[in-house]
Protein backbone atom coordinates (compact mmCIF):
# COMPACT_ATOMS: atom_id res chain seq x y z
CA UNK A 1 0.00 0.00 0.00
CA UNK A 2 3.14 2.56 0.48
CA UNK A 3 2.48 5.51 -1.71
CA UNK A 4 5.41 6.58 -1.01
CA UNK A 5 8.87 7.94 -3.02
CA UNK A 6 12.18 8.87 -2.37
CA UNK A 7 12.85 12.50 -3.23
CA UNK A 8 16.33 13.82 -3.26
CA UNK A 9 17.75 18.01 -3.48
CA UNK A 10 20.50 18.82 -4.36
CA UNK A 11 22.70 21.63 -4.72
CA UNK A 12 26.05 22.33 -5.71
CA UNK A 13 27.56 22.72 -2.12
CA UNK A 14 25.63 19.80 -0.45
CA UNK A 15 22.72 17.45 -0.66
CA UNK A 16 19.93 19.70 0.77
CA UNK A 17 17.68 17.35 1.58
CA UNK A 18 16.97 13.07 1.12
CA UNK A 19 13.22 11.96 2.48
CA UNK A 20 12.50 8.42 1.61
CA UNK A 21 8.87 8.98 2.75
CA UNK A 22 7.05 11.77 0.49
CA UNK A 23 3.47 11.43 -1.03
CA UNK A 24 3.66 14.00 -2.72
CA UNK A 25 5.75 17.05 -4.37
CA UNK A 26 4.44 19.87 -6.14
CA UNK A 27 7.20 21.38 -8.30
CA UNK A 28 6.75 25.48 -10.05
CA UNK A 29 7.35 23.53 -13.62
CA UNK A 30 8.53 25.67 -16.17
CA UNK A 31 5.23 25.18 -17.99
CA UNK A 32 3.00 25.38 -14.91
CA UNK A 33 2.74 24.27 -11.37
CA UNK A 34 3.16 20.18 -11.22
CA UNK A 35 2.15 17.70 -8.98
CA UNK A 36 3.97 14.70 -8.67
CA UNK A 37 2.99 11.14 -7.20
CA UNK A 38 4.04 7.48 -7.03
CA UNK A 39 4.69 6.09 -10.42
CA UNK A 40 4.82 9.66 -12.08
CA UNK A 41 6.20 8.53 -15.95
CA UNK A 42 9.77 9.63 -15.98
CA UNK A 43 10.24 13.41 -16.71
CA UNK A 44 12.42 15.68 -17.03
CA UNK A 45 11.57 19.35 -16.58
CA UNK A 46 13.14 23.04 -15.67
CA UNK A 47 11.61 24.71 -12.86
CA UNK A 48 11.18 28.49 -12.72
CA UNK A 49 11.05 30.54 -9.15
CA UNK A 50 8.82 29.20 -7.10
CA UNK A 51 7.44 26.88 -4.17
CA UNK A 52 8.23 23.85 -3.88
CA UNK A 53 6.18 21.77 -1.80
CA UNK A 54 7.17 18.54 -0.31
CA UNK A 55 3.95 16.18 1.75
CA UNK A 56 5.23 13.39 3.67
CA UNK A 57 2.60 11.60 6.12
CA UNK A 58 3.35 13.75 9.16
CA UNK A 59 4.36 17.28 7.42
CA UNK A 60 4.79 19.22 4.29
CA UNK A 61 7.58 21.63 4.17
CA UNK A 62 7.72 24.14 1.58
CA UNK A 63 10.98 25.75 0.04
CA UNK A 64 11.48 27.98 -2.45
CA UNK A 65 13.86 28.11 -5.44
CA UNK A 66 15.08 30.56 -7.96
CA UNK A 67 15.95 27.74 -10.76
CA UNK A 68 16.54 23.94 -11.17
CA UNK A 69 15.95 21.18 -13.11
CA UNK A 70 14.03 18.04 -11.95
CA UNK A 71 14.14 14.40 -13.30
CA UNK A 72 11.86 11.81 -12.01
CA UNK A 73 12.82 7.90 -12.50
CA UNK A 74 12.25 4.97 -11.19
CA UNK A 75 10.09 6.74 -7.94
CA UNK A 76 13.53 8.86 -7.20
CA UNK A 77 12.65 12.65 -7.71
CA UNK A 78 15.93 14.36 -7.95
CA UNK A 79 15.99 17.74 -7.94
CA UNK A 80 18.97 20.30 -9.11
CA UNK A 81 19.10 23.60 -8.08
CA UNK A 82 21.35 26.03 -7.44
CA UNK A 83 19.31 28.10 -4.58
CA UNK A 84 16.76 26.85 -2.73
CA UNK A 85 15.85 28.04 0.49
CA UNK A 86 13.63 26.82 3.44
CA UNK A 87 10.29 29.32 3.56
CA UNK A 88 10.73 28.89 7.63
CA UNK A 89 14.02 30.42 7.63
CA UNK A 90 13.30 32.91 5.05
CA UNK A 91 12.33 36.23 7.22
CA UNK A 92 10.82 39.69 5.83
CA UNK A 93 14.74 41.08 5.58
CA UNK A 94 16.20 38.01 3.98
CA UNK A 95 13.01 37.89 1.48
CA UNK A 96 13.34 42.02 0.78
CA UNK A 97 17.21 41.47 0.24
CA UNK A 98 16.56 38.17 -2.47
CA UNK A 99 13.80 41.15 -4.13
CA UNK A 100 15.89 43.90 -4.40
CA UNK A 101 18.77 41.87 -6.15
CA UNK A 102 15.90 40.91 -8.55
CA UNK A 103 14.58 44.28 -8.82
CA UNK A 104 18.12 45.14 -10.44
CA UNK A 105 18.22 42.84 -12.35
CA UNK A 106 15.41 43.56 -14.18
CA UNK A 107 15.79 47.01 -14.61
CA UNK A 108 19.03 46.47 -16.58
CA UNK A 109 18.43 46.97 -20.38
CA UNK A 110 19.81 43.98 -21.84
CA UNK A 111 18.24 41.09 -20.84
CA UNK A 112 15.60 39.04 -23.19
CA UNK A 113 11.92 38.87 -22.48
CA UNK A 114 12.49 35.15 -21.22
CA UNK A 115 14.50 36.21 -18.02
CA UNK A 116 12.68 39.38 -17.68
CA UNK A 117 9.56 37.41 -17.49
CA UNK A 118 11.42 34.82 -14.72
CA UNK A 119 12.62 37.39 -13.06
CA UNK A 120 9.52 39.12 -12.41
CA UNK A 121 7.86 35.81 -11.43
CA UNK A 122 10.81 35.14 -8.64
CA UNK A 123 9.66 39.09 -7.39
CA UNK A 124 5.77 38.44 -7.53
CA UNK A 125 6.34 34.59 -5.46
CA UNK A 126 8.42 36.58 -3.07
CA UNK A 127 6.62 39.62 -2.66
CA UNK A 128 3.56 36.94 -1.86
CA UNK A 129 5.63 35.15 0.14
CA UNK A 130 6.43 38.18 2.69
CA UNK A 131 2.99 39.49 2.99
CA UNK A 132 1.68 36.12 4.29
CA UNK B 1 84.80 26.30 10.24
CA UNK B 2 81.98 28.65 11.46
CA UNK B 3 82.37 30.39 14.70
CA UNK B 4 80.26 29.47 17.78
CA UNK B 5 78.21 32.31 17.24
CA UNK B 6 77.48 31.66 13.57
CA UNK B 7 76.40 28.04 14.33
CA UNK B 8 74.10 29.13 17.29
CA UNK B 9 72.29 31.69 14.90
CA UNK B 10 71.68 29.25 12.35
CA UNK B 11 70.13 26.55 14.76
CA UNK B 12 67.43 28.95 15.48
CA UNK B 13 67.07 30.47 12.66
CA UNK B 14 66.18 26.80 11.69
CA UNK B 15 63.82 26.33 14.81
CA UNK B 16 62.01 29.16 14.21
CA UNK B 17 61.36 28.01 10.48
CA UNK B 18 60.54 24.48 11.55
CA UNK B 19 57.94 26.27 13.36
CA UNK B 20 56.44 28.01 11.06
CA UNK B 21 56.17 25.46 8.79
CA UNK B 22 54.45 22.84 11.53
CA UNK B 23 51.50 25.59 11.64
CA UNK B 24 51.22 25.81 8.45
CA UNK B 25 51.11 21.81 8.17
CA UNK B 26 47.88 21.87 11.21
CA UNK B 27 46.36 24.99 9.55
CA UNK B 28 46.39 22.63 6.32
CA UNK B 29 44.86 19.58 7.97
CA UNK B 30 42.50 21.77 9.17
CA UNK B 31 41.56 23.05 5.79
CA UNK B 32 41.92 19.80 3.68
CA UNK B 33 39.38 18.08 6.02
CA UNK B 34 37.00 20.83 5.61
CA UNK B 35 37.74 21.20 1.59
CA UNK B 36 37.56 17.16 1.46
CA UNK B 37 33.92 17.24 2.86
CA UNK B 38 33.00 19.39 0.81
CA UNK B 39 34.42 17.96 -1.99
CA UNK B 40 32.19 14.98 -1.54
CA UNK B 41 29.24 16.90 -0.79
CA UNK B 42 29.84 18.19 -4.16
CA UNK B 43 30.11 15.22 -5.89
CA UNK B 44 26.13 14.14 -6.05
CA UNK B 45 25.48 17.44 -7.82
CA UNK B 46 27.50 17.40 -10.90
CA UNK B 47 27.00 13.25 -10.67
CA UNK B 48 23.79 13.57 -11.67
CA UNK B 49 23.80 16.73 -13.59
CA UNK B 50 25.78 14.28 -16.17
CA UNK B 51 23.65 11.83 -16.00
CA UNK B 52 20.44 14.22 -17.26
CA UNK B 53 22.69 15.08 -19.70
CA UNK B 54 23.54 11.88 -20.76
CA UNK B 55 19.82 11.05 -20.69
CA UNK B 56 18.82 13.81 -22.51
CA UNK B 57 21.45 13.45 -25.79
CA UNK B 58 20.87 10.09 -26.32
CA UNK B 59 17.23 10.81 -26.78
CA UNK B 60 18.52 13.27 -29.11
CA UNK B 61 17.09 12.71 -32.85
CA UNK B 62 18.14 15.76 -34.42
CA UNK B 63 21.72 15.75 -34.17
CA UNK B 64 22.26 18.50 -36.85
CA UNK B 65 20.14 20.74 -34.68
CA UNK B 66 22.06 19.89 -31.18
CA UNK B 67 23.09 22.79 -29.63
CA UNK B 68 26.60 23.29 -30.42
CA UNK B 69 27.78 23.53 -26.52
CA UNK B 70 27.33 19.65 -26.86
CA UNK B 71 28.44 18.79 -30.44
CA UNK B 72 31.09 21.28 -30.91
CA UNK B 73 31.36 23.95 -33.60
CA UNK B 74 32.73 21.54 -36.05
CA UNK B 75 35.91 22.66 -36.22
CA UNK B 76 38.82 21.95 -33.95
CA UNK B 77 40.97 25.43 -34.91
CA UNK B 78 41.17 26.94 -31.83
CA UNK B 79 41.59 26.14 -28.31
CA UNK B 80 40.82 27.43 -24.97
CA UNK B 81 42.48 26.23 -21.94
CA UNK B 82 41.03 26.77 -18.67
CA UNK B 83 43.90 26.29 -16.20
CA UNK B 84 43.04 26.18 -12.40
CA UNK B 85 45.51 27.08 -9.52
CA UNK B 86 45.87 27.80 -5.93
CA UNK B 87 46.37 31.53 -5.02
CA UNK B 88 49.03 30.69 -2.47
CA UNK B 89 51.90 29.09 -2.78
CA UNK B 90 54.17 26.38 -0.48
CA UNK B 91 51.84 23.71 -1.41
CA UNK B 92 54.47 21.23 -2.87
CA UNK B 93 54.21 20.37 -6.66
CA UNK B 94 50.47 21.38 -6.68
CA UNK B 95 51.09 24.31 -9.01
CA UNK B 96 53.52 22.69 -10.76
CA UNK B 97 52.00 19.70 -11.62
CA UNK B 98 49.28 21.05 -13.34
CA UNK B 99 51.15 23.69 -15.25
CA UNK B 100 53.45 21.03 -16.86
CA UNK B 101 50.35 18.69 -17.90
CA UNK B 102 49.06 22.00 -19.16
CA UNK B 103 52.46 22.89 -21.28
CA UNK B 104 52.23 19.24 -22.83
CA UNK B 105 48.79 19.89 -24.12
CA UNK B 106 50.05 23.60 -25.29
CA UNK B 107 52.67 22.19 -27.09
CA UNK B 108 50.76 19.53 -28.69
CA UNK B 109 48.27 22.08 -29.90
CA UNK B 110 50.70 24.79 -31.28
CA UNK B 111 52.60 21.86 -32.98
CA UNK B 112 49.67 21.15 -34.81
CA UNK B 113 49.41 24.85 -36.06
CA UNK B 114 46.32 25.58 -34.04
CA UNK B 115 45.43 29.19 -32.03
CA UNK B 116 45.91 28.29 -28.23
CA UNK B 117 44.17 30.92 -25.81
CA UNK B 118 44.56 30.66 -21.99
CA UNK B 119 42.40 31.64 -19.15
CA UNK B 120 44.52 31.04 -15.46
CA UNK B 121 41.98 30.24 -12.76
CA UNK B 122 44.38 31.60 -9.46
CA UNK B 123 47.22 33.85 -9.33
CA UNK B 124 49.98 31.37 -9.20
CA UNK B 125 49.14 29.69 -12.59
CA UNK B 126 49.28 33.20 -14.27
CA UNK B 127 52.75 34.00 -12.94
CA UNK B 128 54.41 30.60 -13.92
CA UNK B 129 52.67 30.92 -17.51
CA UNK B 130 53.23 34.84 -17.93
CA UNK B 131 56.76 34.05 -19.11
CA UNK B 132 56.21 31.55 -22.23
CA UNK B 133 52.70 32.11 -22.79
CA UNK B 134 52.11 35.74 -22.37
CA UNK B 135 50.38 36.04 -25.55
CA UNK B 136 47.96 33.55 -25.43
CA UNK B 137 46.58 34.32 -22.21
CA UNK B 138 43.76 36.00 -22.37
CA UNK B 139 42.06 36.67 -18.87
CA UNK B 140 43.18 36.33 -16.08
CA UNK B 141 41.13 35.24 -12.89
CA UNK B 142 41.70 34.96 -9.58
CA UNK B 143 39.27 34.90 -6.16
CA UNK B 144 41.44 35.73 -3.42
CA UNK B 145 39.51 37.87 -1.73
CA UNK B 146 36.52 34.79 -1.22
CA UNK B 147 37.49 32.97 1.45
CA UNK B 148 35.83 29.70 0.68
CA UNK B 149 35.01 28.21 -2.68
CA UNK B 150 31.39 28.84 -3.73
CA UNK B 151 29.16 28.19 -6.83
CA UNK B 152 28.67 31.74 -7.49
CA UNK B 153 32.50 32.08 -8.46
CA UNK B 154 32.31 29.02 -10.27
CA UNK B 155 29.20 30.10 -12.45
CA UNK B 156 31.12 33.62 -13.07
CA UNK B 157 34.08 31.59 -15.01
CA UNK B 158 31.52 29.50 -16.34
CA UNK B 159 29.94 32.28 -18.19
CA UNK B 160 33.46 33.66 -19.33
CA UNK B 161 33.37 30.66 -20.81
CA UNK B 162 30.04 30.37 -22.65
CA UNK B 163 30.14 34.55 -23.68
CA UNK B 164 33.35 33.79 -25.43
CA UNK B 165 31.73 30.32 -27.18
CA UNK B 166 28.81 32.11 -27.92
CA UNK B 167 31.18 34.73 -29.94
CA UNK B 168 32.80 32.09 -31.40
CA UNK B 169 36.29 32.46 -29.73
CA UNK B 170 37.50 29.12 -29.91
CA UNK B 171 35.59 25.75 -30.85
CA UNK B 172 37.35 23.22 -28.08
CA UNK B 173 37.41 24.38 -24.27
CA UNK B 174 39.24 21.77 -22.08
CA UNK B 175 39.98 22.41 -17.93
CA UNK B 176 43.00 21.87 -16.37
CA UNK B 177 42.61 21.14 -12.64
CA UNK B 178 43.85 18.56 -9.86
CA UNK B 179 41.87 15.52 -8.76
CA UNK B 180 42.35 14.94 -5.29
CA UNK B 181 42.82 11.31 -4.71
CA UNK B 182 44.28 11.11 -1.12
CA UNK B 183 46.86 13.42 1.11
CA UNK B 184 50.03 12.04 -0.53
CA UNK B 185 48.37 11.62 -4.38
CA UNK B 186 46.82 14.30 -6.15
CA UNK B 187 45.90 13.69 -9.81
CA UNK B 188 46.79 16.70 -12.85
CA UNK B 189 43.39 16.36 -14.97
CA UNK B 190 42.50 17.56 -18.75
CA UNK B 191 38.81 17.84 -18.77
CA UNK B 192 37.33 18.49 -22.55
CA UNK B 193 33.94 20.16 -21.36
CA UNK B 194 33.27 21.96 -25.28
CA UNK B 195 32.13 19.59 -27.04
CA UNK B 196 31.26 17.90 -24.28
CA UNK B 197 32.68 14.27 -24.50
CA UNK B 198 30.75 11.66 -23.18
CA UNK B 199 33.45 9.06 -22.53
CA UNK B 200 31.25 6.42 -20.72
CA UNK B 201 29.84 4.99 -23.14
CA UNK B 202 28.94 1.99 -21.28
CA UNK B 203 26.74 3.96 -18.85
CA UNK B 204 23.44 2.63 -18.89
CA UNK B 205 21.05 4.92 -21.00
CA UNK B 206 18.17 3.26 -20.78
CA UNK B 207 16.70 5.19 -23.98
CA UNK B 208 13.86 5.55 -20.89
CA UNK B 209 11.23 7.29 -22.46
CA UNK B 210 11.25 10.38 -20.68
CA UNK B 211 8.68 13.21 -20.88
CA UNK B 212 10.14 16.58 -21.90
CA UNK B 213 8.84 19.52 -20.93
CA UNK B 214 9.31 22.07 -22.49
CA UNK B 215 11.27 20.34 -25.68
CA UNK B 216 14.58 18.88 -25.17
CA UNK B 217 16.61 20.74 -27.57
CA UNK B 218 15.30 23.68 -25.06
CA UNK B 219 15.86 21.64 -22.08
CA UNK B 220 19.45 20.59 -23.11
CA UNK B 221 20.33 24.24 -24.56
CA UNK B 222 19.38 25.74 -21.12
CA UNK B 223 21.08 23.18 -19.27
CA UNK B 224 24.42 22.96 -21.17
CA UNK B 225 25.70 26.64 -19.63
CA UNK B 226 24.62 24.90 -16.10
CA UNK B 227 26.53 21.93 -16.74
CA UNK B 228 29.92 23.84 -17.63
CA UNK B 229 29.39 25.97 -14.37
CA UNK B 230 29.05 22.78 -12.36
CA UNK B 231 32.38 21.14 -13.95
CA UNK B 232 34.61 24.22 -13.26
CA UNK B 233 32.79 23.84 -9.80
CA UNK B 234 33.77 20.19 -9.31
CA UNK B 235 37.41 21.11 -10.65
CA UNK B 236 37.42 23.76 -8.08
CA UNK B 237 36.00 22.11 -4.62
CA UNK B 238 38.61 19.07 -5.87
CA UNK B 239 41.40 21.12 -6.46
CA UNK B 240 41.06 23.14 -2.77
CA UNK B 241 40.88 19.70 -1.57
CA UNK B 242 44.27 19.26 -3.55
CA UNK B 243 46.04 22.11 -2.19
CA UNK B 244 45.80 21.52 1.23
CA UNK B 245 46.69 18.41 0.84
CA UNK B 246 49.75 18.99 -0.97
CA UNK B 247 50.58 22.04 1.18
CA UNK B 248 49.94 19.85 4.25
CA UNK B 249 52.61 16.95 2.79
CA UNK B 250 54.75 19.16 1.58
CA UNK B 251 54.50 21.05 5.47
CA UNK B 252 55.25 18.11 6.90
CA UNK B 253 58.31 17.07 4.79
CA UNK B 254 59.81 20.86 5.21
CA UNK B 255 59.37 20.30 9.50
CA UNK B 256 61.27 17.11 9.05
CA UNK B 257 63.88 18.48 7.24
CA UNK B 258 64.57 21.73 9.45
CA UNK B 259 64.32 18.69 12.30
CA UNK B 260 67.14 16.76 10.82
CA UNK B 261 69.13 20.06 10.00
CA UNK B 262 68.68 21.03 13.93
CA UNK B 263 70.24 17.48 15.06
CA UNK B 264 72.93 18.16 12.57
CA UNK B 265 74.06 21.32 13.63
CA UNK B 266 73.48 20.61 16.92
CA UNK B 267 75.95 17.83 17.04
CA UNK B 268 78.49 20.59 14.73
CA UNK B 269 78.11 23.28 17.69
CA UNK B 270 78.54 20.58 20.24
CA UNK B 271 82.04 19.37 18.65
CA UNK B 272 83.13 22.74 18.22
CA UNK B 273 82.72 23.91 21.16
CA UNK B 274 84.62 21.08 22.72
CA UNK B 275 87.38 21.43 20.61
CA UNK B 276 87.88 25.14 21.85
CA UNK B 277 87.57 23.86 25.37
CA UNK B 278 89.95 21.38 24.95
CA UNK B 279 92.51 24.15 22.66
CA UNK B 280 92.28 26.41 25.75
CA UNK B 281 92.79 23.53 28.19
CA UNK B 282 95.78 22.37 26.20
CA UNK B 283 97.21 25.91 26.29
CA UNK B 284 97.11 26.16 29.96
CA UNK B 285 98.95 22.69 30.38
CA UNK B 286 101.29 23.71 28.27
CA UNK B 287 101.96 27.31 29.65
CA UNK B 288 102.23 25.80 33.41
CA UNK B 289 104.66 23.05 32.24
CA UNK B 290 107.29 25.38 30.68
CA UNK B 291 107.27 27.39 33.73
Amino acid sequence: MSEEFKVEIVNPERSFLLKEDVTEVVIPAFEGEMGILKDHISLISFLKPGIITVYSKSEEDKYFVEDGIVEFKENNLSILTSSIYKISDLDKNKIDQIVKVAEKESSEENIDDQKRYLIDQKIEVLKNLSVN
Amino acid sequence: MASLDDLKKRISSVKSTQKITKAMKMVAAAKLRRAQENAEKGRPYSEKMNNIILNLSSGISDQENAPKLLTGTGEEKTHLCVVMTSDRGLCGGFNTNIIKKAKQYFQKILKENKILKIITVGSKGYDQLKRQYKDNIIEKISFKESKNINYFDADKVGKIIIDRFEKKEFDVCAIFYNQFKNVITQIPQEQQIIPLKSNKENETSSGDNYEFEPEEDEILSNLLPKNISTQVFKAMLENSASEQGSRMSAMDNATRNAGEMVDKLTIQYNRSRQAAITKELIEIISGAESL
